[in-house]
């Protein structure tokens, strides 16, 4: 019981904290929709000085510098593809954190069907494994003559 | 098969061990990124000068020959730290400056300390150039060929042996490639 509610604990906590967003007051969007378009593309662009945060979670003054960017170009009526081919452009498809699906990357994308499919066959030739026990295979002509050998010697020495 | 599975935790031990000796022995800095820049033609741009009377730096002040480009700050540490390579590069070679997101007053009063390498040298308060160029921290260092067009790109201080090693032989090749 105990136990349990320590785990249940070490669940919910994370949801208790309140979501940190390094987006400053002032850079927010009066239009609300505007607003959510421009969170959902910052979320999926990467800082590229801290790497393995987005944009929107990042205090870098690059991200800032980025995040003012977008707005302004989503300001300016461009689509969110066009803000995209825009940053590929300058930063490479590393500034993507969901990168697309093309001949380079599908390796990447497979790689966790791949991993379940590899678990699957450990699995599953560990469990015939283990409802067939092995048969020991006959001993061949040569085996037999060897070991008749050894008891013969064997027999000898004492 | 049996004895097989019994080598998959040394295999999957040499793939991580593996994945992190090339970084190590390498020296090479997995957070580095290329430049999505190289063989484009230079982002058009036109940065008004640091210092009164002088000319700015464009993008047509690097066609016609081989040239550098340094972004750098005041504020920026290892600017400091590349700042005699960078003295010594010019000595041979046409460096342009970029000083990236600085106050013009502070760029210059560095210059005046360190002394000041560039033949030309743009500001770039905002920032916005640096992103033209994919730059994603200072110092920045970019080779142009006589085209115009970004041969080379290093992030981070240029050391003594990034200079011998991949500078001065691009420099060397982008010239005989010229000739």
């Amino acid at each position: 019981m105990r136990f349990l509610a320590i785990v249940a604990f070490l669940l919910l906590a994370p949801l208790a904290a309140a979501p940190v967003h390094a987006v400053q007051p002032d850079e927010i969007f009066a239009d609300s929709g505007l607003e959510q378009r421009a969170r959902e593309i910052f979320r999926g662009v990467r800082c590229l000085v801290c790497q393995n945060q987005s944009i929107d979670d990042s205090d870098a003054a690059l991200a800032q510098d980025l995040r003012t960017l977008i707005r302004e170009r989503l300001v300016a009526g461009e689509s969110d593809e066009q803000i995209h081919r825009f940053l590929v452009a300058r930063y490479g498809e590393f500034v993507l954190l969901d990168p697309p699906f093309r001949p380079g990357t599908w390796l990447l994308w497979a790689s966790p069907v791949l991993a379940l499919l590899a678990g699957i066959a450990i699995a599953w030739a560990a469990l015939r494994r283990r409802r067939s026990p092995v048969e020991p295979a006959a001993l061949s002509d040569d085996e037999r003559a060897r070991l008749a050998a050894l008891a013969a010697s064997d027999e000898e020495g004492q | 098969m049996a004895r097989v599975v019994f080598l998959l935790p040394l295999v999957l031990f040499a793939v991580v061990a593996g994945y992190f000796a090339v970084p190590l022995l390498t020296g090479r800095d997995p957070g580095e990124l290329p430049s999505a820049l190289i063989d484009r033609p230079v982002p058009d741009m036109a940065l008004p000068p640091l210092f009164e009377g002088a000319p700015g730096l464009a993008s047509d002040d690097l066609r016609g020959g081989v040239t550098l480009v340094n972004f750098f700050a005041s504020w920026c540490l290892p600017c400091r730290a590349e700042h005699p390579v960078l003295t010594r590069l010019a000595k041979s070679e046409t460096l342009h400056g970029i000083s990236y997101k600085d106050d013009p007053a502070r760029t210059r009063a560095w210059l005046a300390e360190l002394g000041d390498p560039f033949e030309r040298i743009g500001t770039d308060t905002s920032g916005r150039t640096a992103i033209e160029w994919g730059v994603y921290g200072v110092p920045e260092t970019y080779i142009i060929d006589r085209d115009g067009r970004i041969r080379y790109r290093h992030a981070g201080p240029v050391t003594r042996a990034v200079l011998e090693d991949e500078i001065l032989p691009l420099l060397r090749s982008l010239r005989e490639a010229a000739s």
